[in-house]
């Protein structure tokens, strides 16, 4: 029992929860404490350091705003204006807070509010999907679209819109550069003639690849009324993303142990088998370490594509936020970010775990 | 007692299986050709385990090699049972110095590999029990379905000598197939290799550092002059009784002579 457990945390990327499932059972208490301090309690008390910064640097940031919105107040309108504005920031009024980077708290009461008002939008949602239910049988028995919910998307639905965009891109990259990789790979005269090509397009910075798919995607779809910036924004996130794995893959392929190669040539294999039974298992460690690179640079450049390609998710939540300017905008972005960063975090172990499941390399990545 | 050599010795022509014919291996090189080897002779008979040495970079792999097909020939001529032989080929088996394997294979799936491509038209059966004999011969009764990154290196050798055999080559080349290993594994797999030898008397090529190893196992040692334009210097027949026993090689008189023209030869 034990010991599964420690395998299952080991495959999916979660070792450092090791010691706590063996000090549980009564295992070496004086060496399992120190591993407990080294792998988790140092690592939380980083974060503990980081949020201490971060409040520190907010509260300063925080008193400056306030002093420079109070001297101003002063040399425009006087003393007892001042005054006023000194008591309205010192009672906490939202209306006259000074507005800059929001500390730990703040944050934190943004997420609940932003959770809550996933809640209350759900419900939204249930309640018209149950008052149209009757309506959209009918419209779809007479051969009309059904009545669709267009109210405000919540946090959470961005943050689902997002991980489909990422996905649809990440299959597309995944689709495009796996079989690319491996063709021109095989073939050192087609690696010689795509080199230029792959290093002139690869560093091409996301924004330029969405205004290039936004011009072929809006003439070929002239004629659809259908939504076009979801697949704007998951053709640009595959096409940034690619890259890695093709140029991973391509080296994978070229690279493959010569001993490899010797075998498969005195058992005089034929191309189909040596390329499925040897030289692909033999590349997969370097074309799951260009996957890795792809999905996180793919969720990287998804948020900027998002807000500048104005299709729902979680880019241009953030963009919305900024351009909105309340009270808890600055928050809510923070939020954002947080949810941003562990969900790219996730991400990275999902794909590693895959990669320990398919491939014969079973070192720890990092 | 003298050991006597014989350098070049004609056997009839029935009787030989690998034939090399005034071989040469030239690598072009900025300052002009390096010629590596050049009018190298050597016949190996039907059923006869021949071993070479050589001091390191005299040319034996490169050799090796080019009988096995992976290298090109630059002059002269490599047949096999009276027909030159073009490119790589399972007629020649071949174990490596490193054992090669696929490590995201199990040790049945590797020697399927070269079983499953020189039987064609046998049955999954048929084909599964070939791979098992040879496993088993090799002591990894056991071990069939262990992945091959999961072998310790020793035991992934002798995945190596089952998977040549299995496929039944018509002549096996082994590069020094034991030099990784210590050496205590390294006697162990000389009795494995030998034993199933007895049984098969595919006829052998390998080369060794070790000259134990090459009067314990061979026919012939073919001792190799140093390169460049290396070729054969000489050729001693170890006289000994098969199938071999260690303890008795090691106790016969000769032993020690065969040891010290060997040595002679190598200091030389």
């Amino acid at each position: 029992m034990k010991d599964s457990i420690i395998k299952v945390l080991r495959f999916i990327g979660l070792g450092f929860f090791e010691p706590v499932v063996r000090l549980a059972n009564g295992e070496d208490s004086k060496k399992n404490t120190i591993e407990i301090l080294k792998k988790i309690v140092a690592p939380l008390a980083s974060i503990l350091l980081f949020i201490g910064v971060w409040y520190t640097g907010a509260k300063s940031l925080y008193n400056t705003e306030a002093n420079y919105k109070i001297e101003k107040t002063l040399k425009d309108q006087g003393q007892a204006e001042a005054d006023k504005v000194k008591a309205c920031i010192e009672s906490g009024d939202p209306s006259c807070q000074p507005n800059t980077l929001p500390s730990p708290a703040q944050v934190w009461a943004s997420y609940k509010v932003l959770l809550a008002d996933h809640k209350v939008i759900s419900a939204d949602k249930e309640a018209f999907k149950e008052k149209t239910a009757a309506l959209n049988e009918k419209r779809i028995a007479q051969g009309k679209d059904p009545i669709t919910y267009t109210g405000r998307p919540s946090f959470v639905d961005q943050i689902k819109t997002s991980i489909k965009t990422v996905f649809a891109g990440f299959l597309l990259a995944l689709l495009i550069a796996t079989p690319i990789g491996i063709i021109i790979g095989l073939s050192e005269t087609l690696r010689t003639s795509f080199n230029w090509l792959i290093q002139i397009l690869k560093p091409v910075s996301p924004v330029v690849w969405l205004l290039l798919v936004f011009m072929i995607v809006k003439t070929l779809t002239k004629d659809s009324t259908g939504d076009t910036s979801f697949v704007i924004s998951f053709i640009s996130v595959g096409l940034c993303s690619m890259w890695a794995t093709l140029v991973n893959t391509a080296m994978g392929v070229s690279t493959v142990d010569k001993d490899y190669l010797n075998v498969a040539k005195v058992l005089k294999l034929g191309t189909f088998q040596k390329i499925f039974k040897v030289i692909l298992p033999a590349s997969l460690p370097l074309i799951f370490t260009g996957l890795r690179i792809t999905l996180s640079v793919a969720w990287m450049v998804l948020i900027a594509i998002e807000l500048l390609a104005q299709s729902p998710g979680l880019g241009s939540f953030v963009w919305e936020e900024f351009q909105n300017g309340a009270m808890d905008s600055n928050s809510k972005i923070i939020v954002a970010m947080f949810v941003i960063g562990i969900i790219g975090f996730l991400l990275d172990r999902i794909m590693l775990t895959i990669q320990k499941f398919i491939s014969f390399d079973k070192n720890e990545g990092i | 007692m003298e050991t006597k050599t014989i350098l070049q010795e004609k056997f009839a022509p029935a009787d030989v299986m690998l034939d090399l014919q005034k071989l040469k291996k030239v690598y072009p090189t900025p300052k002009g050709d390096y010629v590596v080897l050049e009018d190298l002779n050597l016949q190996v008979k039907k059923e006869e385990f021949i071993t070479i040495i050589g001091h390191s970079g005299c040319g034996k792999t490169t050799m090796l090699s080019m009988i096995a097909g992976l290298n090109e020939i630059s002059g002269g001529k490599i047949s096999v049972l009276g027909s030159s032989i073009k490119g790589p080929g399972p007629d020649r088996g071949v174990i490596f110095q490193a054992p090669s394997l696929m490590p995201w294979m199990t040790a049945m799936e590797n020697v399927m590999l070269g079983v499953k491509k020189v039987f064609p038209h046998g049955t999954k059966k048929e084909k599964e029990d070939i791979c098992k004999y040879y496993l088993s011969k090799v002591g990894l009764d056991g071990s069939f379905d262990k992945r091959a990154s999961e072998l310790s290196q020793g035991m992934q050798q002798r995945v190596g000598i089952a998977r040549a055999f299995a496929i039944k080559p018509k002549v096996l080349l082994l590069d020094e197939p034991f030099g990784m290993l210590d050496s205590l594994t390294r006697g162990e797999l000389q009795d494995v290799l030998i034993e199933i030898w007895n049984k098969e008397k595919i006829t052998a090529v390998m080369i060794t550092h070790d000259v134990d190893e090459a009067i314990f196992l061979s026919d012939r040692v073919v001792m190799m002059t140093s390169g460049p334009k290396a070729k054969i210097g000489d050729i001693l027949p170890i006289e000994f009784e098969r199938p071999r026993s260690r303890k008795a090689v090691l106790a016969h008189d000769d032993y020690y002579n065969y040891r010290k023209h060997l040595i002679d030869f190598l200091e030389h």
